[in-house]
């Protein structure tokens, strides 16, 4: 692997070197460990860690939560109360399962937030920023599904209006939904639970795979860091300075912020395990009785805040309406709205021409992407709110920001503002803080102790 | 038909503004406090009981728990009774056994292992979940703090609305007879036009319920002596169903504290060790 340069692992004894010469495993995890690691990170890196954990979390509860669950319309909510009422510690591993995606989903924002702060989405981190992209996208569509499988009230209406944005799109749209429900006639049955509940078992291995592959991108380029700077690849005693090895010293970073927030993880699941769902998913599936508010989870309302935002009667819609000689309606119009508020975030390497990687020497930049974070607030307030009276025009004025920062004012930042210098390394970075590092080194912790 | 629907409510409620989502409308929840509430709450047996008592003297009659199994009543943290008590309350039931009478099915006493009977009115809703599915998070703007803070849940909605039932308020006399129970907690009812304002809003809070009144106090004779005023056996009844909608509440808690505890013990550790590690690459500036 290419990147920073750091003393490799040698095999030593004649077994190591039997081993390694025919599978090089040791030297691979060694390598990934003991990665040399920009010494300035901040408390915004630990996010890594948290979804990592997560992840793991979430398929150990689930592939439990299979053992019990029964994929059929008329079983699928017994069958949950059963977990919660019969099995062994079934109600606290549906509880962490269920409050592990919020939790997925809030440590994902706040790590993509501090990516959008600190500019790890330029170059040369693309890829890294690409794929992570790639696996939020995933994580929504696994959520979406797992959210289907208890059979409740909300799984099948919001079964119903999901696939019901695939119904929009012009021409192939009804095939979409019929191919994506499974059934002629478009019915939410039990061809949707089945495949529904594969996908859902499936798509977790997938993130795991593409979280390996994001690990690997960013083991490449290096982590990004509050500078911005690059650590000094001139020589290994250049890197040594700016660097400290992942294990021990980010490993035990990583585990003490890990701690707090199991602990109040695990205040969440214990004492309020219900305060992030709706209530009306304990009401079992009835396709005659559609609930008067069809709200999606927590971490869906700022797009769908975006969705809903573009009616009839903003002129844009009118206007792409007339254009495409009704083709795009405002319902498809609605669709694409919400699908590119995910892709221009993805483009947004290609998108910022700013010379300065972190923000934290962009004096404009600061506050627009402050206002950005406050507009994803309000967004997510105002996709719980009924879409009446002044709230679709909130929706519509947080929408059009969220586009404007991408497609308009990251490019042009770039160009008007005038960057302040950042530190040339990271180590006077890391030195303007605490005393220098006399110990040179000297660690307190062998490697791979 | 399902087509229709899934297109009609995905159109309705995803892409249109202004129309097809109900107005709020208001309510009024009273504030019990129950004893289960906050993270160091728990149930009052007795008072479990008592709420057995009421479902089975009174609900029963129209209202079915067809996901609770009669031997859960023996259970810690629930209403405890004793197991011979569980086996004859179990037989005051009679179940539908279809192995019975040669493969053919027939009606048989129940046993703690079966489970209650399913509600015998098709309007009639299951009770086992009942506590948990009308929770209903509402203000402020819809963040449901003022719940959080107040724990007001699904047990409050209920013993509200078993003590919501008042006189008809007067603009509704002026139009056509309303089907049903005014009733000032419950939302999902009819509504006459007549108690609207000119822009749709209701002048009035809840709406007609179809279920008459169960409960007027005094419908039970409680053994421990406890009140039977309307509002207890409300309470006690509420509280009986926020037992069957999460019975393991309390072993919930007390793993919640446990791991709590726990997590934070070891973040201390880790912080020390954590600190102690980067010591010597963080010294203080002179």
């Amino acid at each position: 692997m290419a990147g920073i340069p750091h003393d490799h692992y040698e095999p030593n004894s004649n077994g190591e070197k039997w081993l390694h010469s025919r599978l090089p495993i040791v030297g691979l995890l060694y390598d990934t460990l003991m990665i040399p690691t920009p010494k300035n990170l901040n408390w915004m890196w630990i996010w890594g860690i948290v979804l990592t954990f997560t992840l793991v979390l979430q398929i150990v509860t689930g592939i439990v939560l299979v053992m019990h669950y029964v994929p059929h319309v008329d079983m699928a909510f017994q069958s949950v109360e059963h977990i919660m009422r019969n099995v062994n510690g079934g109600h606290m591993i549906r509880y962490f399962h269920m409050n592990g995606a919020s939790l997925f989903f809030f440590a994902v924002y706040l790590h993509i937030f501090r990516g959008l702060y600190y500019g790890s989405y330029k170059a040369p981190r693309e890829v890294t920023w690409i794929i992570g992209m790639l696996i939020y996208v995933l994580m929504m569509g696994t959520a979406f599904m797992g959210y289907v499988l208890p059979w409740g009230q909300m799984s099948f209406h919001g079964t119903a209006v999901i696939t019901g944005l695939f119904g929009a799109i012009p021409f192939i749209g009804e095939s979409v939904q019929v191919w994506l429900l499974g059934t002629p006639n478009g019915a939410i049955d039990q061809p949707a639970l089945n495949r529904f509940f594969s996908l859902h078992y499936l798509l977790p291995f997938v993130i795991a795979g593409l979280v390996a592959v994001h690990i690997w991108a960013f083991h490449t380029t290096g982590n990004n860091n509050p500078t911005g700077v690059e650590v000094r690849r001139t020589s290994k005693e250049d890197a040594a300075k700016d660097t400290l090895p992942f294990w021990p010293y980010f490993v035990i970073k990583d585990l003490f912020a890990l701690g707090i927030i199991m602990a109040l993880f695990m205040a969440v699941v214990g004492f309020m395990p219900n305060y992030l769902g709706h209530p009306d998913n304990y009401i079992p599936a009835n396709p005659l009785a559609t609930p008067s508010h069809i709200v999606p989870e927590w971490y869906f309302l700022p797009f769908y805040a975006i969705l809903r935002a573009f009616d009839q009667e903003v002129w844009l819609v009118i206007a792409v309406n007339w254009l495409s000689f009704g083709i795009i309606d405002a319902k498809f119009f609605g669709v694409i709205a919400m699908f590119g508020a995910i892709v221009v975030m993805a483009l947004a390497p290609w998108l910022d021409t700013s010379s300065v990687r972190s923000g934290r020497y962009r004096p404009m930049f600061k506050w627009w992407f402050w206002l950005l974070v406050v507009d994803f607030i309000v967004l997510m307030w105002v996709g719980a709110r009924p879409a009446e009276g002044i709230y679709p025009y909130i929706a519509l004025l947080g929408s059009t920001y969220w586009f404007a920062y991408f497609l308009v004012i990251l490019p042009l930042l770039g160009v008007i503002e005038k960057p302040m210098t950042p530190p040339a390394t990271i180590e006077d970075d890391f030195n303007a803080h605490y005393a220098p590092d006399d110990a040179g080194s000297t660690t307190l912790a062998k490697p791979a102790e | 038909m399902f087509r229709k629907l899934t297109l009609t409510a995905a159109t309705a409620l995803a892409l249109t503004t202004g129309q097809a989502i109900a107005a709020e409308v208001e309510t009024h929840i009273e504030d019990f406090a129950f004893s289960f509430e906050g993270p160091f709450g728990s149930y009052d047996q007795m008072q479990l009981q008592r709420g057995l008592q009421v479902y089975t003297e009174i609900c029963s009659a129209c209202h079915g728990m067809e996901l609770i199994p009669f031997r859960t009543l023996h259970d810690e943290g629930g209403p405890a009774l004793p197991e011979d008590q569980v086996r004859a309350y179990a037989e005051g039931f009679e179940i539908f056994d279809p192995t019975l009478f040669d493969g053919e099915g027939d009606f048989r006493p129940a046993t703690p292992a079966d489970h209650f009977p399913a509600s015998s009115l098709s309007n009639a809703p299951d009770l086992s979940l009942m506590a948990k599915a009308r929770a209903g998070f509402h203000g402020p703007y819809g963040t449901g703090i003022s719940q959080f803070v107040n724990g007001m849940g699904g047990a409050e909605y209920i013993a509200s609305l078993l003590t919501g039932y008042e006189e008809e308020p007067e603009c509704a006399l002026e139009g056509e007879p309303m089907d049903g129970y005014y009733n000032v907690a419950f939302a999902a009812g009819g509504f006459p036009d007549s108690c609207k304002d000119d822009h749709g809003k209701h002048k009035v809070p809840g709406s007609w319920i179809s279920m008459a009144p169960p409960l007027y106090g005094d419908d039970v004779d409680y053994a421990d002596g406890h009140s039977t005023e309307l509002h207890h056996v409300a309470e006690d009844v509420s509280a009986f169903l926020m037992w069957t909608a999460e019975p393991k509440m309390m072993a919930r808690k007390q793993a919640g504290l446990t791991g709590v505890l726990f997590l934070t013990v070891l973040s201390v550790l880790l912080y020390l060790t954590n600190k102690r590690l980067w010591a010597p690459h963080k010294k203080k500036k002179h």
